[in-house]
């Protein structure tokens, strides 16, 4: 075995990777609960990967035949239906993740220099998995993925000037049709999931480059080493006290994931909408579209903004600029310290806000924007969803100078447990 | 209107429109819960002779196995060859089958369907998760006389449905009553005693610049019987749509026990995994 490892080496660093990467890769020794979530991550794209393939063997993305495939596999294909839920509920849960796993970089600051590029290539997969996600909702060709996909294609025609030749540009015809179809299924299958793993490596690459941070924003890599061990003095080596400890959280997860998966894998239409089980119909516009759970709080910034000059491209550009938002965090974070340990309640304060009102506006984005009445002429829910949208912004237009006033306590030289 | 009007031209604006529709609430109707049991097989097998007699004609489930009812309801092949599939039709076209492995076909050509009821028949297949089963349980007890529609019927649960009361020569005829109150409490006290289905809406009227608003009650009462008595209907009712429910989603059961299994073994594996963890990192101070 050794000397098949000997063999290898010597023509490919397979070892040295293994090293670098994660075997001998120094991580703090205080990660807490919110530091599962980026293997977690990882996790569920293997999930979404592989039920992915075995779908695509049954799937067919053609417009007379998507919703039957679908329902074929729920029936006749064995184990069909695991798989269907798995991926429908790994799309969910992917989301889920992903926000405690971008919540955590905010509450530590995990993004301050020099974790600026990981923080950029997080964004970028946030992005890239909201392409995918929305792409992946089209298939099954029920009337939300339908109706769904034509509000955001319909999105890039309020661009002024090139936009509704845009929106034809999109969907390769003048509505959403069989041939919108099969190229969502090109980019959701093959294209999407590409960029996304050469996103994860970049992320990874980059993370592993510059060392973790941690709870208390101790820079353990530069910290000197254990004559003992020859290991950082905070350090532990990923390999296995991660591997193990990664595994739990992945079981914890497990367990969360089948509670929906096998018992309720539509979780009250918020995972698999009612609507999506009628099959898409061009002649019939829903009575009410609203896009799955996490694309709400956009969709309610989106809502919020009135059209102006008869458009509704602000709207369009609030709704852009609050996803785009997330890029700048590194810069607009001028605090002393990293880790929400040390900061004060200027820091505090805003984030609780920031938490509240993305919960607001996603829950908002569920509903229709008159289900709260009407005070005189104005929807209240509309009001509200205006009052939560400019709070959002203020959260990051602020960031520099209340993270800038905020009293800190000093950050610690080791790591507190 | 004008204003919605303008909006409608952009068409992200028209969808905002669309997502508000929704909004301007219709009545509130009674959410009797249906007397359904997944478990109950004699009832889903009712259920499936009721679908195949009553529904068949005009709707499909196109995508329902004849012989998946082997499996989960216990009958044999011969079974459903000789009760199920209807084989009466002296015409062989694309819709008869006399193979249990084909799916549920409606008998009627959809064409055919459209230009009779103005609107294709939808499939069932998965109508229940389109639906829920309280809603098609009021549905299907929702049917009441009226000499104005093309049919001579209509539906408190769903106004001016183009489908005539299939079922009423079991259910009999019932008939509408209408009820106006002013106070709002005493409506709604009227309204939840509703037995079969009821609908409550606040109608305003604005008369001289001066609102007022009645509350009007609508629920559907027994007015000629037939074969059955009303209690017996609603059984035969609810073995339809436990039968609906089933085909909605035929794995049900069988998901939610292996679901158990799984559940178990993950919580067996965690122990383990905890275990592992805790003894690895018993050196890490």
């Amino acid at each position: 075995m050794s000397k098949l490892l000997t063999w290898i080496d010597d023509r490919f660093p397979l070892t040295r990777m293994w090293e670098e990467q994660w075997g001998k890769y120094v991580a703090p020794k205080n990660f807490n609960f919110w530091y599962y979530f980026g293997s977690l991550a990882a996790f569920v794209l293997v999930i979404q990967i592989v039920s992915g393939i075995f779908l695509t063997m049954n799937y067919k993305p053609d417009a007379t035949k998507a919703f039957e495939s679908v329902e074929y596999i729920m029936r006749d294909v064995s184990w069909g239906w695991l798989v269907r839920y798995i991926h429908s509920t790994g799309a969910s849960a992917f989301f889920v993740v992903v926000y405690l796993h971008m919540y955590r970089g905010l509450i530590y600051g995990s993004y301050r220099k020099p974790r600026e590029l990981i923080w950029l290539f997080g964004v970028l997969i946030y992005l890239v998995l909201m392409g995918e996600a929305f792409m992946g909702y089209l298939l099954p060709w029920g009337q939300m993925s339908y109706w769904g996909a034509q509000v955001i294609i319909n999105l890039f025609a309020a661009i002024p000037f090139i936009g509704p030749d845009l929106a034809v540009w999109i969907r390769g015809d003048y509505v959403i049709s069989d041939v919108t179809l099969n190229r969502f299924f090109a980019f959701h299958v093959i294209a999407l999931p590409l960029v996304l793993l050469g996103l994860v490596v970049a992320h990874l690459l980059a993370l592993h480059e510059v060392g973790s941070s941690n709870p208390d924003g101790v820079d353990v890599k530069h910290q000197p080493k254990d004559p003992a061990t020859g290991v950082q003095l905070d350090g532990i080596y990923s390999h296995p006290y991660y591997s193990i400890k990664d595994i739990v959280g992945v079981v914890v997860f497990l367990f969360i994931f089948s509670i929906v998966v096998f018992f309720m894998p539509e979780v009250g239409g918020y995972f698999l909408e009612a609507n999506n089980f009628i099959p898409a119909d061009s002649l019939k516009t829903p009575a009410h579209i609203a896009p799955v759970w996490y694309f709400t709080p956009y969709y309610s910034i989106l809502r919020a903004v009135p059209p102006m000059f008869d458009s509704q491209f602000p709207g369009v550009m609030a709704m852009g600029a609050a996803v785009l938002a997330f890029f700048f965090i590194p810069w607009l974070d001028r605090g002393a310290v990293k880790s929400i340990r040390y900061r004060g309640w200027l820091f505090k304060l805003p984030l609780a806000i920031f938490v509240i009102t993305f919960l607001v506006l996603g829950w908002l984005g569920t509903k229709p924007t008159d289900f709260l009445g009407r005070l005189g002429e104005l929807e209240v829910a509309t009001l509200l969803a205006r009052i939560f949208t400019i709070l959002y912004f203020l959260y990051f237009v602020l960031m520099p100078w209340y993270t800038k006033a905020d009293k800190t306590k000093p950050e610690p030289d080791r790591v507190t447990g | 209107m004008n204003m919605l009007l303008k909006t409608l031209k952009t068409a992200a604006a028209g969808l905002l429109i669309a997502a508000s529709a929704h909004a301007s609430t219709g009545p509130e109707m009674t959410a009797h819960e249906a007397p359904i049991n997944r478990h109950d097989v004699a009832s889903l097998q009712r259920g499936a002779a009721l679908f195949v007699n009553y529904c068949l004609g005009c709707h499909g489930a196109q995508h329902m196995r004849f012989n998946r009812l082997q499996a989960d309801l216990g009958l044999s092949e011969r079974m459903i060859s000789e009760n199920l599939i209807f084989r009466g039709s002296l015409v062989k076209d694309e819709y008869s089958t006399d193979k249990v492995g084909e799916t549920m076909k409606a008998s009627l050509d959809k064409a055919e369907a459209k230009a009779i009821f103005g609107v294709a028949p939808p499939d069932l297949s998965v109508e229940a998760r389109v639906r829920g089963t309280d809603w098609l349980y009021a549905y299907l007890r929702g049917y009441y006389r009226d000499d104005k529609s093309a049919t001579g019927w209509n539906n408190l649960a769903f106004p001016s449905v183009a489908m005539p009361h299939v079922l009423w020569e079991l259910g009999g005829q019932n008939k509408l009553v209408v009820k106006e109150f002013d106070n709002k409490e005493i409506a709604k006290g009227a309204f939840l005693q509703t037995h079969v289905v009821g609908t409550l809406e606040a109608v305003h009227t604005r008369k001289d610049g001066k609102e007022t608003v009645k509350y009007v009650l609508k629920y559907v009462e027994p007015d000629k019987p037939g074969k059955l008595s009303v209690h017996d209907y609603d059984v035969v009712v609810a073995d339809l749509v436990n039968y609906l429910d089933y085909m909605g989603e035929p794995v049900k059961n069988e998901r939610i026990q292996l679901g158990i299994k799984v559940l178990i073994f993950l919580a067996l594996l965690f122990v383990f995994a905890y275990w592992t963890k805790r003894e690895y990192w018993k050196d890490v101070h």
